[in-house]
């Protein structure tokens, strides 16, 4: 699937909860506890997205030339934000990645998660999720 | 303000009226405003002071010679003067217009320092500092060669007064330690600290941002060289704070920041300061500011720091008992002294996901390490919920928070 049909599915998936914030971050708590998990042996602090509150490990590799993300993190809801991006970009070519537009986030209602100054919000997480695809494009092409 | 305390029950729901923004909701719930620590909200009063002055007082200060000026001067000095008598400073030029505790801080290691600090002096602070008490005095130790000392702490999150006691030596400058922890809520022994110090002549700055807030500050009776609050945190606006300096200090140490405002004579071969409360507020000052912050000194006056110490005590010990019923719930900061602030842990939950869970059901914490990242380091954690307490919450609001906490555990664990 592409980017733009994982974030409709994505999209169509959080509408069902409509106002109800409970079902909604149950949901994402339920996605974070099946977070595809970086292998210990890359959870390290150069993996590490910095942050002021929660930690995030982030790995990427290169797999018939689409990138594979595996992740990990100290708080469940983190870990559920994580899980959501690598749904949309786990799988995808790092050009695709580069090039995606991430509106979808604002359509399922987790805006609040995108604020700059947020600790560790959805931000930082997606230029980490962008630089690893420039890198990777680099030594594609290299 | 006889209603309030009438037949000794504090009328909390009463006062809360006075602040508009607490009949909010967040996020569809009721707002349960319990992170006063960070910034308090502010009365109808202080609001209507600081539009007054936009509305019908506004002009510059100091230097017109018309009556708009003068009238707002006038007001401004009172201001100072309110403030002076808040304190009980010996006289009012001792008070400093700053824009907050930080800048207080910044102005005091810049000035002291410059004149005061050379290579291997000590300036002694402590473990439980805010980042803005440590990293000010970090930056001068690093510019002039001097050592930073740390009084360190106990399992209860109290200075250890016999550590200190052998810190304090020949080679100490200052001392700088806060009144009230931010994180912990403990209410550090400030008399004995200073007491201490000026057996050896040392001066001491009191980082008072936490406490002004919660208690009666006597600066004469505590005798600190220099004292620190905000603004915002005094249920005044932010922007605004005040560094409080005892004259034979404030006339010894140079300005901080230089320009129109602070001098008697400028020619291009030299300039000469203004005597003092001026020489240090170089510049037009945040003068609705000044005029806010003295109305909200103004409104706590009126309900008496005696009533409201008492009944945050009476807060504090509720919802340390109701917090301490919640399974794996664990308080840092057990000091036997301590203001109505309650940082904690949970087995099993990130202090984040709490807050975010909180957040959804109206309650408003602060999460993370509370800019006192040391101080985490010391307790092994990333980072706490904290809930701070001041006159306007309400037993009923600790109910909500210990409900949403158990709802939080449930989702999250």
């Amino acid at each position: 699937m592409r980017i733009a049909e994982i974030e409709n599915e994505l999209i169509e998936e959080f509408e069902l909860f409509g106002d109800d914030w409970e079902g909604k971050y149950e949901h994402l708590i339920d996605l974070g506890k099946h977070l595809p998990l970086i292998d210990k042996q890359h959870k390290t602090d150069d993996r590490l997205i910095k942050g002021c509150q929660s930690r995030v490990w982030l790995h990427s590799e290169l797999y018939d030339e689409k990138v594979v993300f595996t992740a990990d993190s100290d708080a469940i809801i983190t870990k559920g934000i994580v899980a959501i991006l690598i749904r949309v970009f786990s799988g995808q070519t790092p050009e695709e990645i580069m090039q995606a537009d991430l509106i979808f986030i604002d359509d399922i209602g987790l805006k609040e998660h995108l604020s700059p100054t947020r600790a560790n919000g959805l931000v930082s997480m997606i230029k980490q999720i962008k630089m690893y695809a420039i890198a990777l494009n680099l030594s594609q092409n290299s | 303000m006889e209603t309030i305390t009438k037949n000794n029950i504090f009328n909390s729901q009463k006062l809360r009226q006075d602040f508009p923004i607490l009949s909010k909701k967040a996020n569809g719930k009721p707002l349960v405003y319990l992170d006063s620590g960070a910034t308090a909200q502010k009365p109808k009063q202080v609001i209507d002071a600081i539009s007054n002055y936009y509305q019908s007082q506004n002009a510059n200060i100091h230097r017109g010679v018309h009556q708009l000026s003068q009238e707002i001067t006038i007001a401004y000095e009172n201001a100072r003067a309110t403030i002076q008598k808040h304190l009980n400073a010996a006289v009012s030029h001792e008070i400093i217009f700053t824009s907050g505790t930080t800048e207080s801080i910044n102005l005091v290691a810049n000035s002291f320092g410059k004149k005061y600090i050379n290579a291997s002096d000590e300036i002694i602070i402590s473990e439980m500092e805010h980042h803005s008490n440590i990293v000010p005095w970090q930056v001068l130790c690093e510019e002039k060669g001097a050592v930073l000392k740390v009084i360190p702490i106990n399992e209860n999150g109290e200075l250890r007064i016999d550590e200190y006691k052998k810190l304090l030596c020949s080679k100490t400058r200052i001392v700088a330690v806060t009144h009230v922890s931010n994180t912990l809520g403990t209410i550090n022994p400030v008399k004995e600290i200073i007491a201490l110090a000026h057996e050896k002549s040392i001066p001491v700055l009191i980082d008072g941002a936490q406490a002004v807030p919660h208690m009666k500050v006597d600066i004469q009776a505590l005798d600190a060289d220099f004292y620190c609050f905000s603004g915002h945190k005094v249920f005044g606006p932010t922007g605004v704070g005040i560094l409080y300096g005892k004259e034979k200090w404030l006339n010894k140490i140079p300005p901080y920041k230089v320009g129109g405002g602070i001098i008697k004579t400028v020619t291009f071969e030299k300039t000469e300061y203004a005597d003092l409360p001026l020489k240090f507020e170089a510049g037009t000052p945040h003068i609705g500011g000044g005029i806010g912050l003295a109305a909200a000194i103004d409104y706590v006056n009126e309900i008496g720091l005696e009533n409201i110490g008492a009944y945050e005590h009476e807060l504090l010990e509720y919802a340390t008992l109701k917090l301490l019923a919640i399974e794996g719930l664990r308080i840092i900061g057990t000091a036997k002294e301590k203001a109505s602030v309650i940082s904690f842990v949970i087995e099993e939950v990130h202090p984040l996901d709490v807050g975010t869970i909180l957040d959804k059901q109206g309650i408003a914490v602060r999460t993370g390490h509370h800019c006192t990242q040391p101080l985490m380091e010391h307790f092994g954690l990333p980072g706490t919920i904290r809930v701070s307490l001041v006159f306007y919450n309400t037993k009923e609001e600790i109910d909500v928070l210990v409900n949403g906490i158990q709802k939080a555990i449930k989702m999250l664990r």
